[in-house]
């Protein structure tokens, strides 16, 4: 591990020959894990988009929410309908969550930092994403405390399924990686922001128009096949759909991406 | 101590970084001095693991800078002070990297008053710090972790000349402390107040390296006279080597070898003498002038 070599013909330069060689410190290579998830999760809040990003998402689920009660049919805020309510903004905005987390290391260049206190750049990439995880499960907490504290002054009727919940909860994380995995294929924020609104919608259009793009359109919908999931009602072939549109939409760009950053050049 | 051995970075068919080789010893502060475009930052990203290497390979203490235990309290890193995230205050940043590196916030205080941030301009987003503030904020992160090396990529540049001074001071101590110290410049009188050794590269290769001192006094004969071009052509007839310089041309060879030429073929001699030049300057455009961008034209 601490093995110090010298190497015979290369000319030296500064300090003297004498002075006793330096040895470098003995440990494992890099940084603990926890310390680097540390700092991930502390770079997406500590700047003033990241934070203004996890405050707009919350306050909109507690805006979509009094809305509804206000002027919403009353019959219909139940608890659950109420929290599949809430994590509509948060779906949306979940991505732009992990694509801000991944690409800002390129786009503002922090990258050179970064790398060089953890040179095990996919330590970092697992950390970016734990992270964007975390902050999404936090803002999930809050959806259903506001969907919960509005609950009463609906229907008062306490009808979410665990089902529904962890159908929830799984949904909102694959979009969060989604986002990751976007923001790490293209390494630029404005880009993978569009690419994640609008692709998907793109490929909703062209499977309805062109007819033999149908079938995979049922199956390669990340909006579609995620649908059940919010109301508990996963069967065995949604399952199925799940995995075919999460492999698409988000493993394949996430195993591509972090390919790219562990290779690219840190400029 | 930093290795680099055999050290080659190509892009396509422009080479970057070729074939170079130098090890800085811990207790002095070495310069890596080239023209723009010269390949030190190149060299620098591929010490620190950011930048694949062609060939060759290079080690900090021994050690692949991948493989080190706890990089950040190992080698200090600066290699571009405005690659912060503008929305970050001054103290914010170092903050992050304390945690990363696994230092307390009073250390993070202590490097603050090191490079004389002050409190107010710590509280302050780096968006709105000047390129000096950015650089003082560079070497506090990079000393954060009390590394034994330091890496720096043109932490003089933005500096007034009492800044410069003040970095020749901090960097002094530091490698007095036993620590090593490898900074690149494009700026010769930066280094020259800076450094006491240094490498000096151009278009990615090493064209000179070794202490201050001994490369000044190694410069050969300069000599100016009425008709350069003529003397030029008369000494690569003689087979002595010669460089045009600012000011006229440096001859390597004994003042005697050239007077005799000159006289012999009636050149009325402006200026004669040993050394290469007043400064480092002329012999830094010197040992350049053939690989730099600018050519002949300095």
């Amino acid at each position: 591990m601490s093995t110090t070599t010298t190497y015979a013909g290369t000319p030296a330069v500064g300090g003297s020959p004498t002075a006793p060689t330096p040895q470098p410190l003995a440990g494992r290579p890099g940084v603990p894990f926890g310390r680097t998830l540390q700092a991930e999760l502390r770079k997406m809040v500590d700047t003033r988009a990241g934070r203004w990003m996890v405050i707009v998402m919350a306050a909109a689920t507690v805006v979509v929410l009094a809305a509804f009660i206000i002027w919403g049919p009353a019959e219909e805020a139940t608890f659950a309908s109420l929290v599949q309510l809430s994590t509509v903004p948060l779906a949306m905005l979940l991505p732009i969550l992990g694509i801000m987390a991944t690409t800002a290391e390129w786009s503002q260049r922090t990258g050179l930092v970064t790398f060089t206190l953890e040179p095990r750049r996919g330590r970092v990439v697992l950390a970016k994403a734990l992270a964007a995880l975390l902050l999404a499960l936090a803002l999930l907490v809050v959806a259903f405390a506001a969907a919960a504290a509005a609950t009463p002054f609906g229907t008062g009727e306490w009808d979410l399924s665990a089902a529904a919940a962890g159908g929830v909860v799984l949904a909102l994380m694959i979009f969060v990686l989604q986002g990751v995995a976007f923001g790490l294929l293209f390494l630029n924020t404005p880009v993978a922001i569009v690419t994640v609104l609008v692709l998907p919608t793109v490929w909703s259009i062209a499977t309805s128009i062109i007819g033999a793009l149908e079938d995979a359109g049922t199956w390669l919908n990340l909006d579609s096949v995620t649908a059940p999931l919010f109301t508990g009602e996963m069967a065995g072939k949604d399952w199925a759909h799940l995995a075919t549109s999460g492999a698409v939409w988000v493993l394949l760009p996430l195993a591509v991406g972090t390919y790219r950053v562990l290779h690219r050049e840190v400029k | 101590m930093i290795t680099v051995e055999n050290l080659t970075k190509r892009y396509g068919g422009f080479t970057a970084v070729d074939d170079i080789s130098f090890q800085v010893r811990p207790g002095s502060v070495v310069g890596f001095l080239g023209p723009n475009g010269a390949g030190k930052s190149t060299a620098m990203r591929m010490m620190t693991g950011l930048t694949p290497v062609t060939a060759g390979r290079s080690t900090i203490l021994g050690q692949p800078f991948r493989d080190l235990h706890n990089p950040g309290r190992q080698v200090g890193v600066m290699l571009d002070a405005s690659a912060q995230h503008p929305g970050r205050t001054g103290r914010e940043v170092l903050r992050v990297a304390a945690v990363s590196v696994g230092v307390s916030k009073a250390r993070v205080e202590e490097v603050l008053a090191v490079v004389g941030l002050t409190d107010d301009e710590a509280g302050r987003r780096v968006r709105n710090y000047s390129l000096g503030m950015r650089q003082r904020l560079g070497i506090a992160a990079a000393l954060l972790g009390e590394p034994q090396v330091l890496i720096l990529d043109e932490p003089a540049n933005g500096l007034d000349p009492q800044g410069i001074h003040w970095m020749r001071g901090l960097l002094r101590r530091f490698a007095d402390g036993g620590g090593t110290v490898l900074l690149s410049s494009h700026l010769l009188h930066e280094v020259q107040i800076v450094a006491d050794d240094l490498v000096m590269i151009g278009r990615g290769r090493i064209v000179a390296m070794g202490s201050k001192d001994e490369l000044l006094s190694r410069g050969g004969t300069t000599v100016h006279s009425t008709d350069d071009t003529r003397l030029v052509a008369l000494l690569e007839q003689a087979d002595v080597p010669v460089t045009r310089t600012g000011s006229g041309l440096v001859v390597d060879a004994e003042p005697a070898v050239v007077g005799r030429i000159a006289a012999a073929e009636r050149i009325v001699l402006l200026e004669l003498r040993t050394g290469g030049s007043e400064g480092l300057e002329e012999m830094f455009l010197g040992l350049t002038a053939a690989t730099s961008r600018e050519g002949e034209a300095a």
